[in-house]
């Protein structure tokens, strides 16, 4: 028992130093994001919606560490608070388009024919409209908000995550493992679910991390136009929009939450890459 | 005669990100001038390397730790670009296994035999457009002057091959390294390559080296023979002495290995009265998609016979062999008895009952009756299944035994095909080829079939390995009176294997009958033809070796 303990113990080491180091670095950034995100209210004492206009543009200090916006907030609560709503964005914008495509992809690529084709023209004409502004038509149907982003982004974004299963599914229904499902007589179903997605997903979810990053993007960009996250909730692109006035006489307003969104697109990136490696190396 | 090539303690390591990996221990070897001299060794024994650092063509993460290659007395791995620009190509030239990932795609065949000669001896394109003609022709393909316009997709396998040796010939080359010149070819194929390579070596003096697995291809080509295993040379000496009185016990098992060495195990049938499996008229049609203009202008669609009028019967505890080469539609018969392809017309009754040709039509009891095993160990798992939960699925799908039992089961099954317990926890990435293959093979067994169909289950396994998987089939066929349908192009694995052999080509049976009648005394002109292109090794060696001696079956799982 002893030797199974250790045996499986030293693989997990094995399997820490084998690690690429920018999964390592890009894991530990997300994950301080998320301690960040969770613990805000312990970070700092102040509310980050609480308007104070005798503070107004107070520059970085001992009292303001990242100054103060236009109407007396204080920018730190506001970045450290507005990571809950970015990294929402960035988790829920994910989830509705990879739930979505995979299964169309799957779908498509596993059973072909008539289904497949049908799947795919549907797939071309969503890709037919230009991207940006068919997130924000749907936006302004369903009113801003952050259901409503979600819900476009669902409808818009499922199709990278189709093409992508779909190709992979391609391939893998004509493969041997897959054949010899077939001929043990198991259905459809199982055969989609634990033969060919677990093979079909991995670029998924290397793409999910980058698709990540577009999410909070165009999260902010929308905070941007005001058809986000409505304000006085703290959200970066929002707070780099009502910063940019002030640019030139109070600088931190805007270029605190710029350099969070760039932390956080930092850590995702790394971590996409990381994973594109240690999976590519394992199979 | 001196030395043309002399390699010395050369010792290679590859670095990876799970440590320093050992392709070559101190290997020496030297090839006389106009000598062909063979390396053979299985998977992972270095031979590709040896052979590449000749040209100094080792990757970026290589790493020479001692030794020297000396090519007419310069130091190879001394050399710099514009030298090794000069030796490649010029001086020394190298065939490669698969001639359709060799030649470059998007450009005609005529000029990439021609580009060596512009850019290593400053002749213009027309001037060498011309020489790449004469040489094809040399080759022996005919109408050359028309196939040199050619793309590579265009030409066939064995005329891809010519194309690269043509191409490696452009300079005039001292030496010419062949790395399994043959191996993806077939027999037929194969027999005219090498032809092709011991007349040229003969007209243009060439010293060759050789790589194969295949012992019967050594013995046709090559002088000396340099046997290699985990990146060390174990003995080298002439293809007679290593023949006939290896040295070396590694040497001796891969001898002992080779299919056409092995005793038939084959048993004589019961006299039994009805057929077990009986396919009448079984014919596969395939439907390649039809250009717009061919369905503009309401050209039939073309038809592809992959399998055509073929009848077959086997009787209970019987073993029929389906030989035969690339094309020829031998999976294919395996693919619709098993019901992964789907017949146009045709019969298949099992015990007398018939068998609807669609899987889904038939019924649970009959598709576990008919199990299949695939040729590739590589790709009938998936990946992402633990051992034992590749082998727990199908019992419990088709409701073999209660749920508490599939534990025991499964213990069961790595006992019949030999594989220690301790790999039921292991990914099925993570085992060996060999080792693969015996779960795929114990993944047939858990729907406790009556009759297995083998597709090329060998193939892709290294020589002593497949010796061992052979022995596998022959227990469990014996333990489990099991009726056996063996897909092999290899005829030494047939004649071991089965008491049937059934002879394929273009998708019609040739000949069908005892395997001793249709193998010994062939009455086709197709099945002769077959049989003399095997390269032979029978008659090399002598009877210092007992064939299916029981050493390479002793060493069982460690495969």
């Amino acid at each position: 028992m002893s030797d199974v303990m250790r045996g499986s113990g030293s693989l997990a080491m094995a399997r820490i130093r084998t690690m690429p180091a920018t999964l390592a670095i890009g894991g530990a950034i997300t994950l301080a994001w998320i301690v960040v995100a969770i613990l805000a209210p312990v970070l700092t004492s102040f509310d980050p919606i609480k308007v104070d206009v005798m503070q107004a543009l107070k520059p970085p200090g001992a009292e303001h560490w990242f100054g103060t916006d236009a109407i007396g907030r204080d920018v730190l609560a506001r970045t450290l608070f507005a990571a809950r709503y970015d990294l929402a964005m960035a988790f829920f914008g994910v989830v509705g388009p990879i739930i979505l495509g995979t299964t169309i992809g799957l779908i498509a690529g596993y059973l072909g024919g008539r289904i497949d084709a049908v799947l795919m023209r549907i797939l071309e004409v969503t890709v037919s409209f230009p991207y940006f502004v068919l997130v924000i038509a749907i936006v302004a149907v369903l009113g801003p908000g952050l259901k409503s982003y979600f819900i476009s982004l669902t409808l818009v974004n499922w199709v990278s995550y189709a093409r992508l299963v779909r190709s992979q599914a391609l391939v893998l229904r004509g493969v041997d493992f897959v054949l010899a499902a077939r001929g043990m007589g198991f259905g459809h179903l199982r055969i989609m679910l634990f033969h060919i997605l677990p093979n079909a997903i991995v670029p998924s979810i290397v793409f999910v991390m980058t698709d990540a990053v577009l999410a909070i993007v165009l999260g902010s960009s929308l905070g941007f136009l005001g058809l986000g996250v409505q304000p006085p909730t703290p959200e970066w692109g929002a707070m780099i929009a009502d910063g940019q006035t002030y640019l030139t006489t109070a600088w931190w307003i805007a270029i605190f939450p710029g350099i969070a969104i760039c932390l956080l697109a930092l850590g995702l990136s790394l971590t996409a890459d990381g994973l594109a490696r240690l999976l590519n190396t394992e199979s | 005669m001196s030395d043309l090539v002399s390699v010395e303690n050369l010792t290679i390591d590859f670095t990876t990100n799970f440590g320093d990996v050992h392709a070559l221990r101190g290997v020496s070897f030297s090839l006389k001038a106009g000598e062909v001299l063979g390396i053979v060794g299985e998977s992972g024994s270095g031979k590709t390397v040896a052979c590449r650092a000749i040209l100094k063509l080792i990757a970026g993460n290589a790493l020479v730790k001692s030794g020297r290659i000396m090519f007419e007395g310069s130091d190879v791995l001394a050399m710099k670009d514009a030298e090794l620009g000069r030796l490649r190509g010029g001086q020394a030239a190298m065939i490669f296994q698969n001639p359709s990932t060799h030649l470059d795609p998007i450009m005609t065949v005529g000029r990439q035999v021609g580009e060596a000669m512009v850019v290593h001896q400053g002749i213009s394109w027309r001037q060498a457009n011309a020489r790449a003609v004469g040489l094809l022709e040399d080759m022996h393909i005919k109408d050359a002057s028309r196939r040199a316009g050619a793309y590579p997709h265009e030409l066939s396998g064995g005329m891809r091959q010519r194309v690269m040796i043509a191409a490696a010939l452009a300079c005039e080359p001292k030496l010419l390294i062949a790395d399994e010149p043959t191996t993806a070819l077939d027999v037929t194929v194969q027999a005219q390559i090498l032809d092709l390579l011991r007349g040229i070596r003969r007209e243009r003096k060439l010293s060759v080296i050789l790589v194969s697995h295949d012992l019967g291809v050594i013995a046709e080509m090559c002088d000396r023979v340099v046997v290699m295993k985990d990146g060390a040379v174990l003995e080298i000496g002439s293809v007679d002495q290593i023949l006939r009185d290896p040295a070396h016990e590694y040497t001796k098992r891969l001898i002992a290995s080779q299919p056409s060495l092995m005793k038939p195990t084959t048993h004589a049938c019961p006299v039994a009265t009805e057929p077990h499996l009986l396919v009448k008229n079984l014919c596969v049609n395939f439907y390649p998609g039809q250009s717009l203009a061919a369905w503009a202008t309401r050209k039939p669609p073309q038809i592809v016979r992959a399998v055509d009028n073929v009848s077959l019967a086997l009787r209970r505890g019987g073993a029929l062999g389906i030989v035969g080469e690339s094309g020829s539609g031998k999976s294919t018969i395996a693919r619709a008895i098993a019901g992964l392809v789907q017949p146009q017309q045709g019969e298949i009754e099992v015990d007398g009952q018939s068998l609807d040709r669609a899987l889904r039509q038939r019924r649970p009891e009959q598709v576990r009756k008919l199990q299949m095993v695939f040729q590739d160990p590589f790709m009938s798992l998936n990946p992402a299944f633990t051992v034992a939960r590749t082998l727990a699925e199908p019992l419990r799908q088709q409701n073999i035994c209660p749920e508490r039992d599939i534990p025991e089961r499964i213990r069961e099954l790595m006992e019949k095909v030999e594989l220690p317990r301790q790999l039921l926890d292991r990914r099925t990435t993570q085992l060996s080829g060999g080792q693969r293959q015996r779960v795929g093979i114990a993944r047939a067994l858990a729907l406790e079939p009556e009759i297995l169909i083998a597709d090329e289950v060998t193939s892709a396994l290294d020589v002593t390995i497949q010796a061992q998987v052979l022995g596998l089939f022959a227990r469990l066929r014996r333990e489990l009176s099991l009726t056996l349908i063996l897909i092999s192009h290899d005829l030494g694995v047939v004649r071991y294997l089965c008491e049937h052999v059934a002879v394929m080509q273009h998708g019609k049976l040739v000949e069908y009958g005892d395997t001793e009648d249709v193998l010994d005394r062939p009455q086709q002109a197709y099945t002769q033809e077959l049989i003399a292109a095997i390269p032979k090794l029978s008659r090399r060696t002598s009877s210092g070796i007992q064939p299916g001696d029981t050493p390479l079956l002793a060493a069982g799982s460690k495969c």
